[in-house]
């Protein structure tokens, strides 16, 4: 690991996401090894790889959803170490799509929307509602406002997420397998929100298998298997040319 | 219609399938009785043995009850066989006579419009509280919660200073007892045993041991011995002027006890909430106790609403166990007023526990059927059915 000295910082401002050296296990199951990942602002990757191979896990770890071992992860500049106050800023700063939407059943759809908004950013109710019914909108479902979420479709749900996770204006967004758990014929309404996402120049980390996500958004594909990054590339180099023989394997698989 | 060969290769629907009603089924009072009672050789065999049961039974206690039943007398002679009434029935007079001391106990007369003054206010504070769509039920909280207890002290206690006579809780005694005691134990178990369950789930090991301590200590032992402790021991360590009153150490044994229940209870809702909830609300940047109080505890209350009311209702009933360090509640009032040796017969005996049964039957089953209603409630509100 080639970090600095704990108190120079290691961000330069145009950097959303650094790692360094990052190292994580699971018992004694060495998950995550040696990754460095340096994300641009307003860059777009996709995070692929064979299961088990720690994709979610780093996805993970940039909100400190996981703990790690040894290495640094500076998010926005802010360093994510131990202390809560420092964890909590990331998270007001970076949302976050699960692979089963997570959305609170006892609340509905807007108020799923408002409750970090109101509760963490301190907005007026009237004011995060009023964000909350812009973002819906967005993802194409103010209709269902009132609802609750057991009553809407897997992927209005998704796309319910997504919205949650927009109302806390994040500067980094996080995706993981977000449409993995979807019907076939729902899987396109969430992606499409996605692209429309990307095209926004947030910065998106996005662990999935949809390729043609992959090629279409992605400035940098990330494959990642047993725990390690194998190969970066740009969307065109990691289809057309893959370097890697793992990579190269798993694109066979995966495409057939 | 279209009509399909067997195993057709190939199939094209060329008209659409009509939306239909569902076939009729047997309905009306017949039907009912026939998909219900009478539906197999078993099930009719079924009916009729509990028809007899119904038979054999109920006649006799609607005349011991209700027919034959004495509802009218000054003393015990009333209630006993007599020429004009060879069985006599329950003897109500009893209760009638005795029933100002089964509600207030030692409570001195003239001071009592105090006490139905705190029924008054409770019962409006409970209503207010637990009617679904009552209005402000915000403002119903703060005055249940926080102007009901202040009342009730002055009302109950007495302040001298403000000109009201302080009566010593040696004198309280009956319903008042049984009431203030479940109403403090039900609303001081509740917040302390969701704490006491967050802590045994906290990550702090000393918070996490010590409520793992008070948990498994309180569990440990009967509820007579924390009474007995309370009331007997503590005196022990604590010099006489500095221990609380023998009615408030028995309602603080009363608490704990619950309480250490409750966080169990409490506890396995908490397990029962997918780790996603968690990890959603702290990927929102939700504080610890934002989490709780807004995605993870409403969940976790719902699945344990059943459980939180049967550890109510077991503390309801478990208030009777005061009567061990001499506190006369409802129960033992009943007791008392049955030894009188103007009254003092089987038949009044059978009569005052009769009383106390109902009494408590009414109580407990109102607090199940309303935890029915907010369950169905909070189901059809999630979008999920009830039941």
């Amino acid at each position: 690991m080639t970090a600095g000295p704990d108190d120079k910082p290691v961000s330069r401002p145009d950097t959303a996401v650094e790692i360094v050296g990052l190292n994580k296990w699971y018992g004694e199951f060495h998950v995550l090894r040696d990754i460095d990942l340096k994300v641009t602002r307003g860059e777009r990757i996709v995070i692929c790889g064979p299961s088990g191979g720690g994709k979610s896990t780093l996805l993970r770890c940039i909100n400190r959803l996981e703990d790690w071992q040894t290495g640094r992860v500076i998010v926005d500049g802010i360093e994510l170490t131990d202390n809560p106050k420092q964890i909590v800023a990331v998270r007001r700063d970076v949302g976050m799509v699960f692979q089963q939407f997570n959305l609170f059943p006892h609340l509905t759809v807007l108020e799923n929307c408002t409750l970090a908004p109101v509760w963490v950013r301190r907005m007026a109710k009237a004011d995060a509602e009023a964000l909350a019914m812009k973002f819906l909108e967005r993802v194409r479902i103010p209709e269902q406002a009132r609802k609750y979420p057991a009553t809407l479709s897997g992927g209005q749900q998704q796309r319910v997420a997504i919205a949650r996770a927009l109302c806390m204006n994040p500067n980094i967004m996080l995706f993981d397998e977000p449409t993995s758990a979807l019907d076939p014929e729902m899987v396109k309404e969430v992606l499409d929100t996605m692209v429309e996402l990307a095209s926004d120049g947030i910065t998106m980390l996005v662990v999935s298998h949809e390729m043609g996500f992959a090629r279409q958004v992605a400035d940098r594909i990330i494959f990642m298997a047993d725990g390690q990054i194998v190969e970066i590339n740009g969307p065109e180099g990691f289809f057309s040319a893959p370097q890697h023989e793992r990579t190269k394997l798993f694109l066979q698989q995966i495409l057939r | 219609m279209v009509v399909l060969s067997d195993n057709p290769q190939f199939f094209l629907r060329r008209s659409p399938a009509e939306s239909l009603p569902p076939p009729k089924v047997r309905s009306g009072t017949i039907g009912w009785l026939r998909a219900n009672l009478f539906s197999s050789p078993f099930n009719v065999v079924l009916t009729l043995i509990c028809v007899l049961l119904i038979a054999w039974i109920v006649p006799p206690l609607l005349r011991f009850f209700l027919i034959d039943a004495t509802w009218t007398g000054a003393d015990r002679n009333a209630c006993l066989a007599s020429p004009g009434n060879p069985a006599p029935g329950a003897c109500w007079a009893f209760i009638r006579v005795w029933f100002s001391y089964l509600t207030y106990g030692f409570y001195p007369l003239g001071e009592r419009w105090r006490v139905d003054l705190f029924f008054l206010a409770l019962a409006f504070g409970l209503v207010w509280l637990l009617w679904l769509s009552a209005p402000r039920r915000g403002l119903g909280a703060i005055y249940f919660f926080v102007v009901l207890p202040i009342l009730s002290f002055i009302l109950l206690r007495g302040v001298p200073s403000i000109g009201v006579a302080r009566i010593s809780t040696d004198l309280w005694g009956g319903i008042l007892v049984t009431v203030v005691l479940a109403t403090i134990g039900i609303v001081v178990s509740l917040p302390v045993g969701i704490f006491l369950a967050l802590g045994r789930r906290s990550k702090a090991p000393v918070v996490k041991l010590l409520s793992v301590i008070f948990i498994e200590f309180v569990r440990g032992v009967p509820l007579i011995t924390v009474l007995f402790m309370a009331s007997i021991m503590l005196p022990l360590f604590v010099p006489e002027a500095l221990a609380p009153d023998k009615f408030v150490r028995a309602w603080i044994g009363i608490a704990m006890f619950a309480s250490a229940y409750m966080a169990e209870v409490v506890r396995g809702g908490l397990t029962a909430i997918p780790r996603g909830q968690y990890e959603a609300a702290s990927a929102l940047g939700l504080p610890y106790w934002r989490m709780m109080a807004h995605v993870i505890l409403p969940q976790a209350l719902r699945v344990t609403l059943p459980n939180i009311v049967n550890t109510f209702i077991a503390l309801f009933k478990d208030t009777s166990l005061v009567f061990v360090v001499g506190i006369f509640d409802f129960l033992r009032t009943v007791e008392a007023a049955r030894g009188d040796p103007n009254w003092a017969s089987p038949i009044v005996s059978i009569t005052g526990y009769v009383f106390a049964a109902m009494f408590y039957f009414v109580c407990c089953y109102g607090m199940s059927r309303y935890a029915q209603r907010v369950e169905v409630r909070l189901a059809r509100r999630s979008g999920r059915k009830g039941r």
